[in-house]
């Protein structure tokens, strides 16, 4: 796959477009990534009873796929939004709760959601997680919650927003400093907790980033790319050991 | 199409007799009917009122199955609202005499089936209590509603409607409630001589009415066509296999014409027998719109091998797969539900003896709403819940809540058409007197 292929996008990005490298290979299935972004971004806890049900609010989750042929080998695919270019939950909310960000964000916006599900319905990921009713943080972790990230109450949509706080936390500080974005300026809560490095996040516009070198990687690909939904998430294939 | 419909043997005033008896004072078991579905549509409000207060969560929604049963009823009542239409606007266009002692009734269905289609949309949002957002009003930070969106599509297409098929149902009325304002008195007689807006019925009034009627039935023909289409594309404009198909304009469009038409059997039939309407509606009229199902029925069943060609044409593993989960998988006993009741069992009315059997007529349309009922099951959860990624596979069953609140949508569109039978005339007098004259000089 050509970095072209990857970086051409329907929209105009200024300067950033923010993209995640998963790199099979690396990564373990330990989850710390899931428990990370739980911390950080504040998600619901919905509890034993409701997760049977279907309703984990997980921004993150780790998919194990088992091959059998090689019933002792098990491919983890973190999946995560993919901040599509394409975004098939853009067009369909009537009130343009998810937003397309310059940087090439999908933002949902929580307090213009009305709760249709019509973004759910349409990812083609399932990676969007609905409030079905207002979590609770009983005490004291309530005192846990970061105050740099909205709490959502029942009725609107969540997902993954790439850490958008780091993001413009990096964002202030570049510009205190009158400088661009460096690569590796940005760590999101998945990445930093990650402990083999399968996760690399950075600027598909800058040539020389991590991100933009490993998307030129044979391995690399795009989940349902046929779909042409262009996701900001690029994976490195794992490479079986048949050989 | 056949002028058959009305019987020629009953004179004008038999007909304007037969219409009005239906107004006489109502009797005990009328208001406790009445009752007994106001205590419906009191419980279906009652759980609609917790699930705003505890959350979306009561009902049985989840992921990957985000939308439930509030969706399949909102397409269920939007498709019985069809037929109405169909055989009010366009069967007129036609000049189709057999829908004139239907006609009227069957308007009527269609307007209260858009009310109560138009409730679960509402019903539905995580938070009914911002749906202003989806209207064009003019803000502070310059937001506009999304017109791309298919919701939106939706809102003006229901919208547009119900607005023109009130309008076509009341302005069809209004030599009827002419009629029972100078046969009644009292209250009865001033709320009538407000409804009929000063109908005398002089030569130009009849000259605006008939014009009226037929630019209004011309208006509603495309919007027969059009809302239901615009309602499939909810689904065809999404990504989901099952949802994703060039297909769904028609195949929704015969699917409610097939359902509202079942429903105007299960409407028609009770009707025709409690108000004594047999000789205005006739057998054969009822065997008519049997004819009818028998026709859409087959678009239905074209359209549900259509996709299964269409799947195994893609050589798509998902679509494949979407496809053959559909016939044998958790849902399968959902789909040949389906398959069975609308495409196999309607075709029983090839045998004309069971297309003019009452009581035939009134099972078979029964199995037939209940099959389209589980279509709209099968299409909405049965695409979504086993879609792209086999990670995020699940399955979904309705709450009690969700069934009370569509209880309460089935009390509450049969609470209206109970209370206009017994208040307005359920069949068009000026309708049967024109089918009557037509049948005496063309000789039929």
């Amino acid at each position: 796959m050509t970095p072209n292929a990857i970086c051409t996008p329907p929209h105009d990005h200024d300067t950033y477009r923010w993209s995640m490298v998963v790199d099979l290979d690396k990564c373990i299935g330990c989850s710390a990534c899931t428990a990370a972004c739980y911390a950080e971004n504040n998600i619901g806890v919905a509890g034993l009873e409701q997760v049977l049900k279907g309703r984990e609010m997980s921004w993150l989750r780790v998919e194990r796929y088992l091959d059998s042929d090689y019933p002792e080998k098990t491919t983890f695919l973190p999946m995560l939004c993919q901040h599509c270019d394409n975004a098939p939950c853009e067009a369909v909310c009537p009130v343009y709760a998810p937003h397309h960000s310059k940087e090439g964000l999908n933002n949902q916006i929580y307090n213009r959601c009305i709760g249709t599900r019509f973004c759910s319905q349409n990812c083609p990921y399932k990676v969007r997680r609905f409030n079905w009713f207002t979590w609770e943080t009983p005490s004291p972790l309530n005192l846990q919650l970061n105050p740099d990230v909205t709490a959502r109450s029942k009725g609107v949509m969540e997902k993954c927003s790439f850490c958008i706080q780091r993001i413009k936390f990096a964002h202030g500080i570049a510009k205190d400093e009158n400088r661009p974005v460096r690569d590796g300026e940005i760590q999101p809560a998945c990445l930093q907790s990650c402990p083999t490095g399968a996760l690399i996040f950075g600027n598909l516009m800058d040539p020389g980033s991590r991100v933009r070198k490993l998307a030129a990687d044979p391995r690399a690909y795009q989940v349902l790319g046929y779909l042409n939904t262009k996701p900001a998430v690029i994976y490195l294939k794992k490479v079986l050991p048949e050989i | 199409m056949t002028n058959d419909g009305a019987s020629p043997k009953l004179t004008y005033a038999q007909i304007d007799q037969t219409v009005l008896d239906t107004l006489r004072p109502a009797t005990r078991p009328y208001w406790i009917t009445i009752a007994l579905l106001f205590l419906g549509v009191l419980l279906g409000a009652a759980c609609w009122l917790y699930q705003i207060f505890s959350g979306i969560g009561v009902g049985g929604q989840n992921n990957p199955v985000a939308w439930g049963t509030y969706l399949i009823n909102f397409v269920f009542w939007v498709g019985i609202a069809h037929s109405g239409t169909l055989i009010s606007a366009i069967l007129h266009l036609f000049r189709a005499g057999w829908r004139n002692p239907i006609a009227r009734a069957a308007e009527t269905m269609t307007v209260f089936a858009v009310c109560t289609a138009g409730l679960f949309p509402f019903i539905h949002l995580g938070r009914v209590w911002v749906v202003f957002y989806m209207l064009p009003y003019p803000t502070q930070r310059g937001l506009w509603p999304n017109f791309l969106s298919p919701l939106m599509f939706d809102v003006i297409a229901i919208s547009t409607y119900l607005i023109v098929s009130s309008l076509f149902w009341y302005t069809g009325m209004l030599p009827d409630l002419a009629t029972v304002r100078d046969r009644s008195e009292g209250l009865r007689k001033k709320i009538f001589t407000i409804l009929s807006l000063g109908w005398t019925g002089e030569h130009e009034h009849w000259r605006h009415f008939s014009r009226t009627y037929l630019f209004f039935a011309a208006l509603a023909t495309p919007l027969v066509i059009s809302v239901h289409s615009v309602v499939s594309w909810d689904f065809a404009l999404g990504v989901v296999p099952g949802w994703h198909t060039t297909i769904f304009a028609p195949y929704f469009v015969a699917g409610a014409i097939h359902s509202g038409l079942a429903m105007v059997l299960t409407l028609m039939i009770p009707l025709r027998k409690i108000f004594h309407y047999e000789k205005i509606i006739t057998l054969s009229v009822l065997e008519n719109v049997a004819k009818t199902i028998i026709f859409t029925g087959l678009i239905v069943a074209f359209a549900y091998s259509t996709e299964y060609f269409m799947a195994w044409y893609s050589h798509n593993v998902v679509e494949l797969e979407t496809f053959r989960w559909r016939a044998v998988g958790d849902y399968s006993l959902q789909f040949w539900i389906m398959v069975t009741c609308n495409t196999v069992i309607p075709l029983l009315f090839f045998f004309k003896k069971i297309r003019t059997t009452i009581v035939w007529l009134f099972i078979i349309s029964l199995i037939v709403n209940i099959g389209m009922w589980f279509e709209r099951f099968v299409i909405i959860i049965g695409s979504v819940a086993h879609d792209f990624i086999p990670h995020a596979w699940g399955l979904y069953a309705p709450t009690a809540i969700e069934f009370g609140i569509m209880l309460g949508s089935f009390c509450l569109f049969f609470f209206l058409f109970v209370l206009f039978v017994k208040h307005l005339p359920s069949v068009s007098m000026t309708e049967i007197k024109e089918t009557a004259h037509a049948g005496e000089n063309h000789g039929g």
